[in-house]
């Protein structure tokens, strides 16, 4: 399926500010970076995991650490997929015991590949507390997940897509709602 | 890219791209080894099952770790004490265990093809774990998975495999591998353990060990198979050994930085010293570990996709 685009949602300012936003939000509830952790969502969760931590750095003076997940292997669809997923590897340099664990995701969804996060989290280890940080929420749950920190709430269709562009992998920072080019 | 086959048979099929998915997610594999918690629920519900008709420890081991770690059911199935030994033929066998509805049959005989007859008839994914003196494609993808770990790429290296080349399905899955990836191969060996049509593969042949591997970033020793020996192939073992065999002194000239590979099991003292076997050149130990992460990646990628 091909799609086009409809809107944007975000420019380069707006998700720099949302971005700022949920850091602010993270600090202040977490009340620290000693005992906290962002581990991002391959592959733009990573991306934004980073960005929210220089922004942290900035306000609070210390980084928190930074992990990346990779969530393939626990993903429930494997069979209804067409082609098979890349798997591209988890790294967590830190033990998980005792911080609370901020998932980091571009987009949420239907809450399955946040489902898939948190069983690998656990394999890995057993965190204090996890939350969610998502840039773009657009509805759709099909499971009873909610996200702690929201960049943008935005209304989809199903048959609609959200794109979230990074500089470090598009060139370039935006959000944009596609729509499926046939009827 | 995507993986799109239903069945591993060998390293002559794929292609380059292929080679390099099944490495990449192998890499990624690596990393459960690490864990407190080795497993994943990645192929919950599937079942694997060890269709071993030829002794093995290590692959078959290999392959049952793999599969459990990604969560599989994993049966074991050795030809002693089965139907086999009462007269079941293969392909009557794999027909009652594909009743069973397994989702991957890895396969190893010693019939040259076996596992490509199994792949025609069966539904399900079939591995070859070693068939005759054909292909032993996971022993070819984790060698090249520890020469990429140690070296950093594989285009352009010079690897010399030494020893029984003729006999030996893990030499030919290497020389297939190793040629789409862009290296060098040098074989070398007794005239009568050298296929003579082998220069069709794109390997070059040598005949005198300190020669061939004066260059080589990689020196693979075979094992030496004692049936060789009875068969009249080489004079005997000791002889063997002084010309073919690898010792320190004759490592002396080759490069510092030289790895020695091995498929295992190593007949210590014949074609390769202790010293040598133990030596920090030795990296036969990662070529083990890496079997497993190897095995993971395929188990993987035969199963989880719905593309036929």
């Amino acid at each position: 399926m091909t799609y086009r685009e409809k809107a944007q949602v975000l420019d380069e300012a707006a998700l720099d500010r949302a971005l700022t936003r949920i850091a602010h939000e993270i600090v202040e509830q977490a009340g620290g970076v000693e005992h906290l952790a962002l581990v991002g969502i391959k592959t733009r969760g990573v991306t934004l995991a980073h960005r929210i931590a220089e922004k942290i750095a900035a306000i609070e003076g210390a980084k928190p650490v930074v992990g990346a997940l990779d969530i393939t292997l626990y993903r429930d669809d494997l069979a209804l997929k067409a082609e098979q997923p890349i798997v591209r590897g988890t790294e967590i340099g830190f033990p998980l015991k005792g911080r609370t664990v901020v998932l980091v995701d571009d987009v949420l969804f239907t809450g399955r590949t946040i489902r898939a996060a948190m069983d690998a989290l656990m394999d890995l280890g057993r965190p204090l507390a996890i939350r969610l940080a998502v840039l773009v929420d657009r509805g759709h749950r099909e499971l009873p997940i909610r996200p702690d920190y929201i960049g943008k709430n935005l209304p989809t269709s199903r048959r609609e897509a959200v794109a979230v562009m990074l500089k470090e992998h598009d060139g370039i920072d935006r959000v944009v709602i596609q729509e499926p080019t046939e009827a | 890219m995507a993986w799109k086959r239903k069945d591993l048979l060998s390293l002559q099929e794929l292609d380059a791209a292929e080679i390099t998915e099944v490495l990449d997610a192998s890499e990624s594999m690596r990393e459960i080894a690490t864990r407190e918690i080795k497993k994943v629920p990645t192929l919950r519900g599937k079942t694997v099952v060890n269709l071993f008709y030829e002794a093995s420890t290590r692959t078959r081991t290999s392959f049952e770790i793999a599969g459990k770690w990604l969560s599989a059911d994993v049966i074991n199935f050795s030809s002693s004490g089965s139907s086999a030994e009462k007269g079941e033929s293969l392909l009557d066998t794999a027909k009652n265990i594909e009743a069973m509805s397994p989702d991957v049959v890895v396969v190893r005989h010693k019939a040259s093809g076996a596992p490509a007859l199994l792949a025609r008839h069966l539904a399900c994914a079939v591995v070859n774990a070693g068939d005759g003196a054909h292909e032993h494609p996971t022993q070819g993808l984790l060698d090249l998975l520890t020469i990429r770990q140690k070296k950093g790429h594989l285009d352009g290296l010079n690897v010399t495999i030494v020893g029984d080349v003729a006999h030996s399905r893990v030499a030919r899955s290497d020389i297939h591998g190793m040629r789409k990836m862009g290296m060098t191969v040098t074989v070398a060996g007794p005239p009568t353990l050298i296929p003579p049509a082998c220069q069709e593969l794109g390997v070059k042949v040598s005949h005198r060990l300190e020669e061939a591997i004066a260059h080589a970033d990689v020196i693979m020793m075979l094992r030496l198979q004692h049936e060789r020996m009875e068969g009249g192939l080489i004079p005997s073992l000791r002889e063997y050994s002084r010309v073919w065999g690898l010792s320190l002194a004759k490592l002396q000239p080759c490069r510092p930085d030289v790895l020695i590979m091995h498929p295992g099991p190593v007949n210590r003292g014949v074609e390769l010293a202790p010293e040598v076997a133990d030596s920090r050149y030795s990296v036969i130990l990662n070529q083990v570990a890496n079997g497993v992460a190897v095995r993971m990646a395929v188990l993987f990628l035969l199963t989880g996709s719905k593309a036929a």
